[in-house]
């Protein structure tokens, strides 16, 4: 009898925490996507939180900075290391990305102080929801120059 | 030749770990004192050897050696010498060795006690100590050599190896370095990473002499009493070095807040959350003779999630899982990991039937079934931790989709069991041991917990009116009101029983029981800082404006004004370190002038940027504001954003009294622990009558 208490009392436990752990994900989820997968994908996921992932491309940069909007747009870049890898690494691919004109591309709206790696030929990576629009609306920017890549830095300092 | 000869003393060191590792254990077998005494003095030959090595890079690091590789990634001529010092654990190499000069520190203090009644343990501490350093060295040799020289090979591409390899010829010394990354040259950066570090290292003492009972057989508290004070020094540095790295984060890195649930970021947190389980449950084990299997489970996995922190946090820049398998070490670190805690875990299957509880669970109050829940819940955090860093590989490998989970989540999963642990804090200290009932533990609890509400609904009415604040403002109350009685009724007692005055009362109250006062010391210390954890979590608001001169912008009850802004280079030693730009803000809170604040925005030559908040802290909150990006505006408009962080201080408030707690528990107390020894050998033959 008595042990029988501690056994259910522990399955209950073991119950709260994974439905936490499931809820929570399901609540936060955010879908790695490129920006080929964006434009495939269209409107089956709009409104949801979505991480993408670019090159920007340096002559969309527009900014405001009376408003603080800033607008630019992302050019497709593999999401597999592996192909980063095999087609001379980040810098490389994030270059043949931008000047390619047939690349697909993404305009992407931003409120908030222009982050000082936005930049040509930068990685951005950005949290928010694609618009009805087609654009995208990011919460978050994160930056990544693959010159910088290398320096043995936390990776919250990019925030 | 000096590169050549640090190199050559680690290559020994590797050889020497080695063969106190194999003496230990051919000793042990052979049952042979002279050969353990021959393994114990090969492990402390160890640090002398790792010193000197250390000291050949110093020298290396400090006369601008820019031939070695490290010295010219971590270095530069502009960096002032303490800098080029500390820099030794800068980068990845370097802490290596820096790991294992702190393994070898600890392994040898620890062998200089007097072993008398535990020589079977010997050995045993030895080998894991032994295999430890041996595996971190090891690494320094074989993979990450700090000393290694750089070469052009055939194909032009600069590599990196100690002796020139066929065909490649070498590249000439650079004329300067790289330099340290200018946000890790700051104070708190600078004794972040050996705080954690010195947590980490000491961790592995209590494992090792775990592993030594598991070993041997000798499977009673002992291992426990000898290493209690260890484990207390590595949960004081561990917990030290989180704070001290959020601290980095909130004054240098400009975002406003202090943690952002980073892989990195947990992969420290993690052995904190089994460290601090450990921690609670060995307690059970020492009174009760209980929960012995969750002992050995608790330590044997915070070393194994201390060796992955170590990795995690030292492996460069860490965007996704995937960067794991990228650095060259991922392999040996994955593999040390799983074969360690494999092995451990086969010895406690061995041992299985030992390890049982000498009593039985009864009560579900009982203090001893609260402990477990504490334990079970700590175990849920870091179970959420974990899934949290790992579900991006499992979901990219079961749908294919790659799926991230950010701060949201682990705000939402940890919350609910946070909020569980500080409510078992208010109750777990006045259950009784074996049996509690509700009507005893209600007894001794209503007061308290209706004084919380009491305060509740003032805050409620005064304050605020959301639901996860109040719940957490109630728990932090009820929590502090329980603990503050404990500490008040039992000095009044004191003061009756003895005729001593208060203060007198309360200090030969916490002098006598130090381990149970300096436990609740910690536990206020954790509700401060859980109140400064809630403020900025719940209350944050934050503004972002361009701003003319004299023009002003409004959050809360504050206006900010920008007054000014003035432009020069920060010379040291005749050269540019770096380029600043400084606003002057004035603050006003509903029209009064408070202060004048000065947010930085510093660019160093190689373009890396610097973002040093303005801050103006009290306890009621911190007004924080940042200049943003000087580049994209003129002298007369420039933009910040301001951030509202309430009750923040409490935080650090909170740390500071918390280190305060340990020192507390863990200064030496003989006298008591002979007295528990004996109350518990009272409580054993109670029990068998």
């Amino acid at each position: 009898m008595g042990r029988m208490k501690f056994i259910i009392g522990g399955l209950l436990i073991l119950g709260a925490v994974v439905y936490l752990i499931f809820s929570s994900t399901q609540a936060s989820a955010e879908y790695f996507l490129t920006v080929d997968e964006v434009n495939a994908k269209g409107a089956s996921i709009v409104g949801k939180n979505l991480r993408l992932s670019g090159a920007v491309v340096g002559d969309t940069i527009q900014y405001d900075p009376n408003t603080l909007t800033l607008t630019f747009q992302i050019a497709h870049v593999t999401g597999d290391n592996n192909q980063v890898e095999a087609q001379g690494g980040l810098a490389a691919v994030l270059h043949a990305a931008v000047i390619d004109p047939n690349r697909s591309r993404i305009k992407v709206v931003y409120n908030g102080p222009k982050p000082d790696l936005l930049k040509n030929e930068a990685q951005a990576i950005m949290t928010g929801q694609l618009g009805s629009d087609g654009v995208f609306h990011a919460d978050e920017l994160l930056l990544k120059c693959p010159t910088k890549y290398q320096d043995a830095v936390p990776s919250q300092t990019t925030k | 030749m000096l590169a050549e000869i640090g190199y050559g003393i680690l290559v020994v060191a590797f050889f020497v770990a080695l063969y106190s590792v194999g003496a230990a254990i051919y000793g042990d077998r052979k049952k042979s004192a002279a050969i353990v005494e021959s393994a114990r003095r090969a492990m402390l030959l160890l640090w002398p050897l790792i010193t000197l090595s250390a000291a050949c890079l110093i020298y290396l690091l400090v006369t601008n050696h820019f031939e070695v590789s490290f010295v010219y990634e971590v270095t530069s001529r502009s960096m002032p010498t303490y800098l080029k010092v500390t820099a030794w654990w800068g980068g990845q190499a370097g802490s290596l060795v820096f790991w294992s000069w702190l393994m070898s520190a600890f392994a040898s203090l620890v062998t200089l006690r007097t072993w008398t009644r535990d020589r079977e343990f010997l050995p045993w501490v030895i080998v894991v100590t032994s295999i430890t350093t041996a595996f971190f060295i090891g690494l320094a040799v074989f993979y990450e050599n700090p000393f290694a020289f750089m070469w052009f090979d055939k194909s032009g591409q600069v590599i990196k190896a100690m002796f020139q390899p066929v065909g490649s010829i070498p590249v000439p010394p650079p004329a300067d370095g790289n330099g340290l990354n200018p946000l890790l040259r700051h104070p708190g950066m600078i004794i972040h990473p050996p705080m954690l570090y010195l947590g980490f290292v000491s961790f592995v003492i209590p494992y090792a002499f775990a592993l030594a009972a598991l070993i041997t057989g000798r499977t009673d508290d002992r291992w426990i009493r000898i290493t209690r004070r260890w484990t207390l020094v590595a949960w004081l540095f561990l917990s030290a070095g989180l704070v001290l790295g959020s601290r980095w984060a909130y004054d240098v890195l400009g975002w406003g807040g202090f943690w952002g649930w980073d892989p990195v970021e947990i992969a420290a947190l993690m052995p904190w959350l089994t460290g601090t389980a450990f921690l609670h449950s060995v307690m059970i084990q020492e009174k009760r003779g209980m929960l012995k299997h969750w002992n050995m489970i608790l330590i044997i996995l915070t070393y194994a999630l201390v060796i992955f922190g170590t990795f995690l946090t030292r492996s460069g820049v860490l965007s996704s899982v995937h960067a794991f398998a990228q650095s060259a070490i991922g392999p040996a670190f994955f593999a040390f990991i799983g074969v360690t805690f494999i092995t451990s875990i086969a010895l406690v299957i061995y041992r299985w039937p030992e390890l049982r509880g000498e009593t039985e669970m009864k009560s579900m109050l009982s203090r001893e079934a609260l402990f477990l829940l504490n334990n079970l819940l700590f175990m849920s955090v870091l179970v959420v931790c974990f899934w949290g860093v790992i579900f991006p590989l499992i979901s990219e490998l079961v749908t294919g989709q790659k799926i991230t989970v950010g701060p949201p989540f682990y705000l939402r999963a940890t919350g609910p069991l946070f909020a569980g642990l500080m409510f078992l804090m208010g109750i777990a200290p006045l259950s009784a041991w074996g049996h509690s009932t509700i009507t005893t533990l209600g007894r001794a609890l209503w007061k308290s917990a209706a004084a919380a509400l009491v305060i509740t609904v003032v805050l409620f009415f005064t304050y605020t009116k959301n639901a996860i604040a109040l719940t957490g403002f109630f728990l932090i109350a009820f929590v502090l009101l329980v603990t503050l009685v404990e500490f008040w009724r039992a000095t009044l007692a004191r003061m009756k029983t003895q005729n001593e005055n208060f203060l007198l009362a309360l200090w030969t109250l916490v002098g006598r029981n130090r381990r149970r006062y300096g436990g609740y010391v910690i536990h206020v210390s954790m509700m401060l800082m859980a109140i400064g954890i809630l403020g900025i979590n719940v209350f944050q608001i934050d503004t972002q404006k361009s701003l003319s001169q004299g023009e002003s912008i409004s959050i809360g009850d504050y206006t900010l004004r920008f007054n000014d802004l003035k432009q020069f280079p920060n010379m040291v030693n005749g050269q540019e370190e770096r380029y600043v730009n400084r606003a002057e803000i004035s603050l006003f809170e509903n029209g009064k002038l408070l202060t004048t604040l000065y947010p930085r925005y510093d660019v160093y030559p190689d373009g890396q940027p610097m973002t040093l908040p303005g801050l103006y802290s009290t306890l009621k909150g911190d007004v924080y504001v940042i200049l943003v990006n000087w580049e994209s505006s003129s002298a007369s408009l420039a933009p910040f954003k301001v951030f509202i962080n309430p009750l923040v201080n409490w935080l650090w408030i909170g740390s500071i009294l918390f280190i305060f707690g340990i020192l507390i528990a863990a200064w030496p107390e003989r006298e008591t622990e002979l007295v528990t020894a004996r109350s518990r050998r009272a409580h054993q033959t109670s029990a068998a009558d």
